[in-house]
């Protein structure tokens, strides 16, 4: 029997536009934080914890107190990433257990889409005599082309298949579809032909970085999201339904010498939470996993151990993690960042939409859904990244 | 005649891989070991990442290898690579024990994972930059 679990996210906002028309990632935030501490029954003065990864400005763990207007007794300023919320949901439930706070405020904000930002082709050199970027920085690689490096691997590895591939960005934007603001999200940022896609659609669509397709990258939106994390006590008095954190991990991979790239640091950040939260992979109704690319999907699907290293390929086959579909979990089933919103970190999207399908709120909800999985990747697959994983149930 | 775009470069200073970067320049790829536990560093830093001596040794590549993954860059947001694509990126592994990233110079559609090959040198003012070719 584990020990009740000290904390539950209690309320949850995803900013509703994905071209957020002139606001600054700074008021993205300050909304999102507002509504989502309006979703639990609290508000600003209720929050004795911030948790915020300097996406919109250097040193937030500095500013952003004093711009929501609140006296924090826990500061976190973990960022590593698109995983970073992951890393800071686990420490919120950390610093919850150790009687340290009882609201945790975690924000994100970003206007990637409005300034153009080239996230997955652009230069992404850095201006920082930095070691590690001093051996990679003339060589050009992209993000994409990062990944990919572990997606050809894993194909020639274990005879992983385009196809397969494939099927994550197909059952990603079929969620996508059922989601209005993710529907209206894809127009907005300029999609012009908004509708399901087929294997055929993708593995037709240009090759960016080979054997990645357009079709398998993550879109660039802008967004935002906010998430409560609170105490137990707070929990009981609050009217929303409590999405416990049942095990939390967190881990660091890089590529070394003779190491394999095909498994990824979810391997021991998903055994972590697992383990701690006393849940067996098998168990989980919703795999809300970071889906920069196809190929993250794959790799850590395999990783947390819902399918056999080197077996994830025909694991997603067939539509198998449709919402809809027996045998396996449901996949990102907001839309995910392939279809919905990628903002530049899109962690926070992961515990939300999580969180909505606990409650029983998702556009595609799974009946019944009693537990799930975040997993957040940040940084680069295929050099160094991040990896925070959440097991959250309705108890 | 507007300039061409040129290559990105390592930064300057920074400590631990300048000595990697003045070595190009007379076409040596190098790489360290730990004289106290044996362990092959790479990238290069001033410290074993296995046991806590410190005492590393510069040693030359022969400069052969084989390729552990590689991609087809075929949009980039740089002037320099995006007339360069489709270009060729990969990790390789050296036979002295490390593994790096580098460009290769292959035909996109012969290049093969675990095949053989070789440094070459693109150079300029102060340094070359290691490329790989298919031996």
């Amino acid at each position: 029997m584990m020990a009740a679990p000290a904390a539950a996210i209690a309320g949850i906002h995803e900013f509703g536009k994905r071209v957020a028309g002139g606001l600054s990632p700074l008021q993205i935030k300050a909304e999102c934080g507002a509504r989502a501490l309006e979703d639990a029954g609290l508000t600003w003065a209720d929050v004795d914890a911030i948790y915020d990864a300097s996406e919109a400005g250097r040193m937030q763990g500095l500013t952003i107190a004093e711009y929501f207007g609140i006296t924090p007794r826990v500061v976190d300023t973990t960022a590593v990433g698109g995983s970073s919320y992951e890393f800071q949901a686990a420490h919120a439930a950390r610093d919850i257990a150790a009687g340290k706070a009882n609201v945790a405020l975690l924000t994100y904000g970003s206007t990637a889409h409005s300034e153009s930002r080239a996230i997955g082709t652009g230069a992404r050199f850095g201006s920082e005599a930095q070691p590690a970027a001093n051996m990679e920085r003339p060589y050009g690689l992209t993000l994409i082309g990062n990944y990919a490096m572990v997606a050809r691997r894993h194909m020639v590895q274990y005879g992983t298949t385009p196809e397969q591939l494939a099927e994550i960005a197909v059952t990603t934007r079929r969620h996508a579809m059922r989601n209005p603001e993710a529907v209206a999200g894809l127009a907005d940022i300029g999609i012009k032909s908004v509708r399901e896609i087929t294997v055929d659609d993708v593995l037709g669509s240009r090759l960016i970085a080979d054997p990645l397709h357009l079709l398998e990258c993550c879109i660039v939106s802008d967004g935002g999201g906010a998430v409560v994390i609170v105490s137990r006590a707070v929990a009981a008095g609050l009217r929303t339904r409590p999405a416990w954190i049942l095990g939390t991990g967190e881990a660091v991979g890089y590529p070394g010498s003779g190491a394999d790239i095909t498994t990824t640091a979810a391997a021991r950040s998903g055994s972590e939470a697992f383990g701690q939260a006393g849940i067996r992979p098998e168990e989980i109704d919703i795999a809300m996993i970071y889906d920069s690319f196809t190929i993250t999907v794959l790799a850590i699907l395999e990783d947390l151990g819902f399918a056999k290293k080197g077996e994830g390929g025909a694991f997603a086959a067939g539509g198998r993690l449709g919402f809809d579909q027996p045998g396996g979990p449901a996949l990102n089933t907001d839309g995910g960042g392939l279809s919905s919103n990628h903002p530049g970190m899109r962690g926070i999207f992961l515990l939300i939409e999580a969180a909505r399908q606990l409650r029983g709120e998702s556009t595609s909800q799974v009946p019944g859904a009693r537990l799930a999985v975040a997993h957040g990747n940040g940084g680069l697959l295929g050099t160094r990244h991040a990896a925070a994983t959440i097991v959250l149930g309705t108890e | 005649m507007p300039e061409q775009p040129e290559r990105p470069l390592p930064l300057f200073p920074e400590p631990d891989t300048a000595p990697f970067w003045a070595a190009t320049a007379g076409h040596r790829l190098t790489y360290q070991v730990c004289l106290a536990c044996g362990q092959v560093v790479f990238h290069p830093r001033r410290h074993c990442t296995c046991c806590t001596s410190g005492d590393l040794e510069w040693r030359d590549s022969a400069g052969a290898g084989t390729v552990y993954t590689f991609t087809v860059i075929r949009q980039h947001g740089h002037p320099f690579f995006r007339a360069r694509i489709p270009y060729l990126v990969g990790l390789i592994d050296l036979d002295e024990g490390f593994r790096m990233l580098a460009e290769i110079a292959a035909d996109p559609e012969a290049l093969r994972l675990n095949q053989r090959v070789t440094v070459t040198w693109e150079d300029h003012a102060d340094l070359s930059v290691p490329i790989f070719e298919p031996q």
